[in-house]
Order: C-alpha cells, then structure tokens, then sequence
C-alpha cells in the first residue's frame, strides 16, 4: 500500500441475514488523514457497514479493504494500527479509569501518555475512580480514550457523543480535531448532523442499505438543496428558493412598499440537506417495494432493531 | 511470544484485582467452601467419622477438609471461569478485547493465572481454618504435600479449561449462573463433596467416576484422610494414578472444546 492509496476502500459491499438484506452494494473510499461522516437513519447499515471494517462482522460478498488488508483477516498487527469506539459498552468495570487505559495501552507497540489521553477526554477528576461508578457520558469518554490510547492510523467512531452534555459534546471535538491535527485518519457516524458538520470533510448517506448520496461535507445534497429559502406572508404563507437572497427581499420590500410580514431568511443546515434526502431515499425504496414484494420494507424494519 | 507472556503476565495482574473487586464472586466462589467447612464442623462436631490407626477420632472437620479443597477447585477453577467469560462475552468486555491486539493466548493465560492465585489463596485460607480453629492434624509427610501439589495444580487447571468450554453454553451472561451452577452442584453431592462418596449406591458412584471431581476428592482425601481410611474406597484404594489419568482426560477434552467454542463474539449474531 503506498501513501496516496485510500485508507479505506468499499466496493459494491453486500450483506444479508438470510433473507433479509442489510446492506446493498455500498461503496466508498476514504483517504489518508480524511474524516468521513456515516449518516443514515436507525438501521439503514452504518453500523453493519462499520462492524464489516472492524472485523467483527464477515460481508456476504463485495470488496472491502481497510489500511491495506482484508478486514476479515486482519491480525493482530493490523489491529493495533486500529481504534474502534463501539456503539455500545457495558462492561462491568471493577478497575480505575487509569488503571483500564494503563492496561489497554500496553497492547500497543507506540501508545499515547495515559495521562495526556485522560486530560483530552476531560476525566481527571476521575481518574482513580471505578469505571462502575461513572455516569453513562463518563463512560462514553472512556470508550473514547480506549478507542485512541494506541495512537491509531484509522479511528471509528461510532455514534461517539451519545448521551454527552453540550459542553462534553465540544470538548470531544476538540478532541477529534486534535487528533485529526495528528494524521489520523477517522471513520464516523452519528445522528448529530452538527456534529458530522464540525468534524468532516465528506459524508455518504446510507438509506435501506444502499449509499444514496456522497460527496464533501458542504456540498452533498447537490446545490439545489443548499439554495437559501426565503419565506414570507402575502395573502398565506409564500416560498421561494434563491441564490440571491438579498436582492430579492430588497426586491420583496419595493413591491410591498413596507416591511415584509413574516420575513424568514433560510439556508439549509446539514440537517435540513440530510433530512431532504433520506425523505427522497424512503420514497425510492418504497418504489423498490412496490416492484419486488415486500422483502427491502421488512429489511429496513428488522435490522433498525438489530444494530 | 515473549510479548504474548508479558501481556499474559499483566492479564493476571488486572484479572485478579478485578476479581477481588467483585463482592459476588469473592463470595459464591471464595468463601464458600470456608463457609461450607464451618457448618460441617459445626453441625457435626458431636459425631464421629471414624478412628485413625492410633485410635483418635476423625472429626467432621478432618472428614471435609478434603472434600472442601476439592470443591474450592472446582468453583474457583470452572464455576468461576465459565460466569466469568459469559459474562464478559454478553457486557462487550470480549468485543472490545477482539478488537485490540491483545493475543487469545494472553487473555487465556491471564483467566487461567486468575484462577490459580484465587485457587491457591483459597486452599492456603481453608488449610488455615481447619488447622487453627477446628484443630485438624495437617500431614506431615513431604510427600504427601508432594501428592496435594501435583492433584491441585492438574485440578485446578482442568477445572479452568472446562470452565472456559462450558462458558460458550450460557446465551447471555444473565444466565450464566443459572445455568452453570446447577452443574457444579450436582457433580459435587455426586462426587463426594457434601456427602460421603462411600455411602452412595454403586451405579451413582460409576456415574460420578466419569467427572472429575471425584478423583480430584479422591486425591484430596488421599492427603489429608488417616491411612486406614483407604480401605473405604470404592476399590479399596486412593488409586492415584487413576486421579492422574482421569484429570489428564478431562483436561485434554476441555481444551479441545475451548479450542472449537471460543470466539471474541458471536460473528452475526
């Protein structure tokens, strides 16, 4: 593998559980020191698409290569050059904070200071503390520093921030965007589009299985859906789409000889792009449902329970 | 390799210190047989199980000292391994360990060093309450120790690799316990632990000559019961070359298992 191969490469990746397809022929590269976003509805397939690059999970069929090598046969080598921050953990936690990352820092061949990493999650105060004893958030923060303390080439983080505070939330993009400062490269998804906003540099949207849109994190959706909305009240509720809001409510106020009632001037947030096209992505597949009988609707039903 | 040793080497460190933080398992696998111990001789301080060859009698104590020791292997080894591991299977504790660079090996070296310092510090606690409260006559003989070493050390690791077999049964690590304690019950009122191996029917005690823990009792009470009680045995003898093969067996037998059943996680599941 040379400097300028992607990190990560996914071709045409499929995965079914008998009869239910979870994922659909996705494909997507991410390059050396890039963070690419993973967003989708609940059981669209990020999270089997992640555990696939993982290694937990084996693909029915597709390509899929991650820092060079088969995920499906990635030894320990090739794991210690990964950081993974699970969904969701649980563990019964009778150690310190330090004493857990100590612990799991001496797996690696070039760990980061046990220190610096509990400084970075903002866990000081907690440091000598029980893992069973810390609040979810703390938690979460612990799952973070154990997904970094090897000082990771790739880092996935999955749904990273659920249940931080709004203060924690931006401490931990500090976080991700030192590390992003390091070289790291980082494969996340979450359904905090502000947050996918602040820390990536491209984004694929997964509906159904299937990759509906990719592209940089200020452009996907195409500019159609980015073009600022300019509503107002005239006789009802008007809307119009324009790429030159001022002059157009500059034209709005001559006509109406006043101030514009219920003037709103809109430009679509990640959210608003995001929510347009997974809308978009449902109706496509409920065409799917109607032309080949009812197997993508109940596949987007059961495994949004599953993952 | 030598890395594998030194991770295997901390594993044992964090095993055992989490183990003591757990007030459950420090109780339903380390104190029992002390507890057990103490109710025996308490319970049956009046009677006798029997005279030495100098005429002195054996009390209740004396009588399930071995019998304790025994079912101390066999909960700190099995039952403690096997809960132990489903546990960490269902909580993500594996998850997370499959996708570090920590070496299988490491992580089993570490499970097996738990069970032997928890085991062996469990054995030298149940020798201590016998000999000081309850006044039990220990061995002196050196080989007599010799025979305690070698039947604890095969006990205990046979005992661990067929915790760690057995630990792929439970589907969550909320059943864990319910399912594997009924196990580790039954073979110890079969094997001679609770009740008196020699009074059991015969078929029972064929049945229970397939397990190891009545030979693991057996080697035990070869150590710590009077010469005159050998006699007693089901064939008249300690038969230790038989606690040797059988112990042998099962340990072949459990790591084959370990080796088939043992995944990080439940690929797809």
């Amino acid at each position: 593998m040379t400097a300028t191969d992607p990190i990560v490469s996914v071709r045409d990746l499929r995965k079914t559980y008998g009869s239910l397809t979870a994922l659909d022929g996705v494909s997507f590269d991410i390059q050396r020191g890039e963070t690419f976003a993973l967003l989708g509805p609940n059981g669209a397939g990020k999270s089997t698409t992640i555990e696939i690059l993982e290694g937990y999970r084996d693909r029915t069929s597709g390509a899929a290569l991650v820092l060079g090598t088969d995920p499906g046969k990635g030894g320990l080598a090739w794991k210690a050059r990964l950081g993974i921050v699970l969904q969701s953990s649980g563990e019964s936690g009778s150690v310190t904070v330090r004493e857990q990352l100590s612990h799991f820092a001496s797996f690696y061949p070039h760990p980061r200071s046990v220190d610096e990493v509990i400084a970075a999650v903002g866990l000081e105060a907690k440091a000598k503390t029980l893992i069973r004893n810390l609040s979810g958030g703390q938690r979460r923060r612990v799952d973070v520093a154990l997904g970094v303390i090897g000082r990771p080439e790739l880092l996935f983080l999955d749904e990273p921030t659920t249940g931080f505070d709004p203060e924690a939330r931006h401490q931990f993009w500090q976080l991700v965007r030192s590390l992003k400062l390091d070289g790291t490269t980082i494969l996340l998804t979450t359904h905090y589009l502000d947050e996918a906003a602040q820390l990536s540099d491209r984004a694929g949207v997964i509906a159904g299985g299937r990759l509906i849109d990719i592209g940089a994190i200020d452009e996907i959706g195409g500019s159609e859906a980015r073009t600022p909305l300019v509503r107002w009240v005239e006789g009802g509720q008007r809307e119009e789409r324009t790429t030159s809001p001022g002059a157009f409510v500059a034209a709005l106020q001559s006509r109406l000889g006043t101030e514009v009632p219920g003037l709103e001037v809109v430009r679509p947030s990640l959210e608003d792009v995001y929510l347009g096209l997974v809308s978009r992505g449902d109706s496509a597949s409920l065409d799917l449902v109607t032309s080949t009988g009812s197997v993508h609707r109940s596949t987007r039903s059961t495994i949004g329970s599953a993952s | 390799m030598s890395n594998t040793l030194a991770l295997g080497g901390k594993r044992i460190g964090y095993e055992v210190r989490q183990y003591f933080r757990q007030g459950d398992t420090v109780f339903f696998t380390f104190l029992f047989p002390l507890v057990m111990l103490t109710i025996f001789a308490t319970a049956f301080s009046e009677s006798s199980f029997g005279t030495d060859a100098d005429g002195n009698d054996v009390s209740a104590a004396a009588f399930y000292l071995p019998a304790m020791l025994a079912a101390g292997v066999l909960l700190s080894g099995l039952q403690n391994m096997a809960v132990d591991i489903a546990m960490e299977k269902s909580d993500g504790t594996l998850k997370r360990l499959g996708g570090s660079p920590l070496p299988v090996f490491s992580y089993f070296m570490g499970k097996i060093g738990q069970v032997f310092v928890t085991g062996l510090a469990q054995a030298a606690a149940i020798l201590l309450l016998a000999a000081t409260v309850f006044r039990v006559p220990l061995p002196t003989e050196p080989e007599k120790w010799l025979t305690f070493a070698w039947v604890f050390v095969l006990g205990v690791v046979t005992s661990a690799i067929l915790g760690i077999a057995l630990s792929s049964i439970p589907r969550s690590g909320k059943s864990a316990t319910a399912v594997i304690i009924p196990i580790t019950l039954v073979l110890q009122f079969i094997s001679g632990v609770y009740l008196a191996f020699t009074q059991l029917p015969e078929w029972l005690q064929n049945i229970a000559s397939v397990f190891p823990l009545k030979w693991m009792a057996q080697g035990m009470r070869a150590v710590f019961l009077p010469e005159n009680f050998e006699v007693l045995e089901q064939n008249e003898s300690w038969e230790l070359p038989g606690v040797a093969v059988v112990t042998l067996l099962w340990l072949v037998v459990g790591l084959v298992a370990s080796r088939l059943t043992f995944r990080w996680i439940r690929k797809d599941s």
